[in-house]
This record gives C-alpha cells, sequence and structure tokens, in this order.
C-alpha cells in the first residue's frame, strides 16, 4: 500500500509541476511580488487550463500524500518525490524545451540520491 | 509568438531579473517545509486514514494543524507558481531541494533529532545539486512551449 502510494504521488507530481510550467510560461513572468500582480496571477490561472489540470494532478498528489503520512512518517514520505526528480527532468526537457545541460543533470541527480539516503 | 528553438543563455538570466527570483526561491523552500511540518503535526494527531473518498479527509480538516498547514501550503503553491512563470523547472527543482537541507537542520538542532551518516551524506549530495543548479541560468525558454499553445500541429 505504501509503495502505490509513492508511485502514486511520483507520477501526479510530476504531471503536476509539468503541466504548471507551461501554463505559467504560456500565461506571462509575474514581473514583481506586489499584492495587485499576485492576485492578478491567481484570478489568470481560473482561466489557464494547464494550470487547472496541473492543480487536478497535484490534488491527486496531495490526497496521496495525506494517505502516506497518515501510515507512515514524513522520512518516507520524501523518498517519494526522489523519482520525480528525474523523471521532470526529462520532461522539461523534452517538453518543456529548457536548455538542461550537464549541470541540470548533475543537480537533478545529486538531489534525487540525496533523497533516497535521507530515507535511511 | 516567440520560440523556445533557441534557448538565449545569459540575455534571459539577469541581475535584475535574479533578485525576485531568488526572493521566490526563498518563499517556496520556507513555505513547504512549514507547510508540511504542520500538515504531518495535524495528520498524526488525527490518525490513519486510507480512502478513495475524498469525504473521508474531510475528518482532518478539524485539526488547527492541518488547517493551518493547509493555509501554509497554499502561498506555497502560489509563490511556486509565481516561480514557475519566471524560471524554468529544471532549475527550480534542484534549487527548492534546499528545503531537505533546512528540515534536516531545522530537526537537528531544534528537536535534536539524531541525523546518521547516509542521511549526512544525503544533506551534502542535495546541497551539491543545489550550488550546481544555482550555477545555470533562471531561465532558458523565450517564450511558453510551442507545441503546448492552441492550433500548433506537431
Amino acid at each position: 500500500m505504501k509503495w502505490l502510494l509513492v508511485a502514486i504521488i511520483a507520477v501526479s507530481n510530476t504531471l503536476g509541476d509539468v503541466l504548471n510550467t507551461a501554463g505559467m510560461k504560456r500565461q506571462g513572468e509575474v514581473e514583481d511580488l506586489r499584492p495587485r500582480t499576485l492576485l492578478g496571477m491567481v484570478k489568470k490561472i481560473f482561466h489557464n487550463p494547464l494550470v487547472l489540470a496541473g492543480f487536478g494532478a497535484m490534488a491527486v498528489s496531495f490526497f496521496a500524500l495525506l494517505s502516506l503520512l497518515s501510515i507512515a512518517t514524513v522520512s518516507f514520505a520524501v523518498p517519494a518525490t526522489a523519482i520525480s526528480y528525474l523523471l521532470e527532468t526529462l520532461l522539461a526537457k523534452y517538453i518543456l524545451g529548457e536548455d538542461v545541460r550537464w549541470r541540470r543533470w548533475a543537480a537533478a541527480s545529486l538531489v534525487a540520491c540525496g533523497v533516497v539516503l535521507l530515507s535511511f | 509568438m516567440e520560440t523556445s528553438v533557441q534557448p538565449a543563455v545569459g540575455k534571459i538570466g539577469n541581475r535584475s531579473g535574479w533578485g525576485k527570483t531568488q526572493i521566490l526561491v526563498l518563499l517556496v523552500v520556507v513555505t513547504n517545509v512549514f507547510g508540511n511540518i504542520f500538515l504531518s503535526r495535524g495528520m498524526h494527531q488525527v490518525g490513519r486514514i486510507v480512502s478513495a473518498s475524498p469525504f473521508d479527509y474531510l475528518r482532518a480538516f478539524a485539526n488547527p494543524w492541518t488547517i493551518l498547514g493547509i493555509c501554509v501550503l497554499i502561498v506555497w503553491i502560489l509563490s511556486d507558481l509565481a516561480l514557475l512563470s519566471r524560471a524554468d523547472l529544471s532549475f527550480v527543482l534542484p534549487v527548492t531541494a534546499s528545503g531537505y537541507v533546512l528540515v534536516a537542520f531545522f530537526g537537528h538542532f531544534l528537536l535534536h533529532d539524531h541525523i546518521s551518516w547516509a542521511r549526512w551524506t544525503g544533506i551534502l549530495l542535495i546541497t551539491g545539486g543545489v550550488v550546481l543548479a544555482e550555477e545555470t541560468p533562471t531561465r532558458t525558454t523565450t517564450g511558453p512551449p510551442e507545441h503546448l499553445l492552441p492550433g500548433h500541429k506537431r
């Protein structure tokens, strides 16, 4: 049961982040951090199908995480996301068209390994 | 519509843009860490829930720690979206992983958790990943991903 929840979290987490990134890039950069600008961002989100779909994926991930946290400790919930670091970097390169070179691959790999080690 | 075929490295991640991006990174990390700590505390007080029905989770919302955790996580989601509007996902991911380091130090110095050698190694690897990602430009694409726009034919 724990590992099924871990898999659900990894996949829905990855989908959510990729959809949110695509949606926010399409919506345009948040130029400053004034409340008015941020309120405008929130209003636009409700008309942004990519971000709304991303929220759907995040909701699945969130409820799976709630379940996992109720039967396991936080340290068990942490490695669930380790897999999604590499998966998300892969999708960032090939779907989002980001310039992923050795530094970012190394960074994602180090973080994924580090997250696994943290669970010991 | 601008294309993202040729990444304009160095032109986009300028100094003035970095300040706000950095503030957002900090906000994302802190709200994520504390949101999860509060939520975890709440869920442990509520007890075991494994169900496919969202209604079974409503019980958890009666707990003040759960409510606080969810409020902080809403701030996290919004600051994460603002950050993703400005920076690459492959930049944001490793950089915001510094939250794990924060959790470990928080546990060690405030809750006096024992941190094993394996965990110290993990913290070191994550820190290395954060530093490496920080050396890359914050954004390497110009417009939105083309093929995700309406009307695009692959």
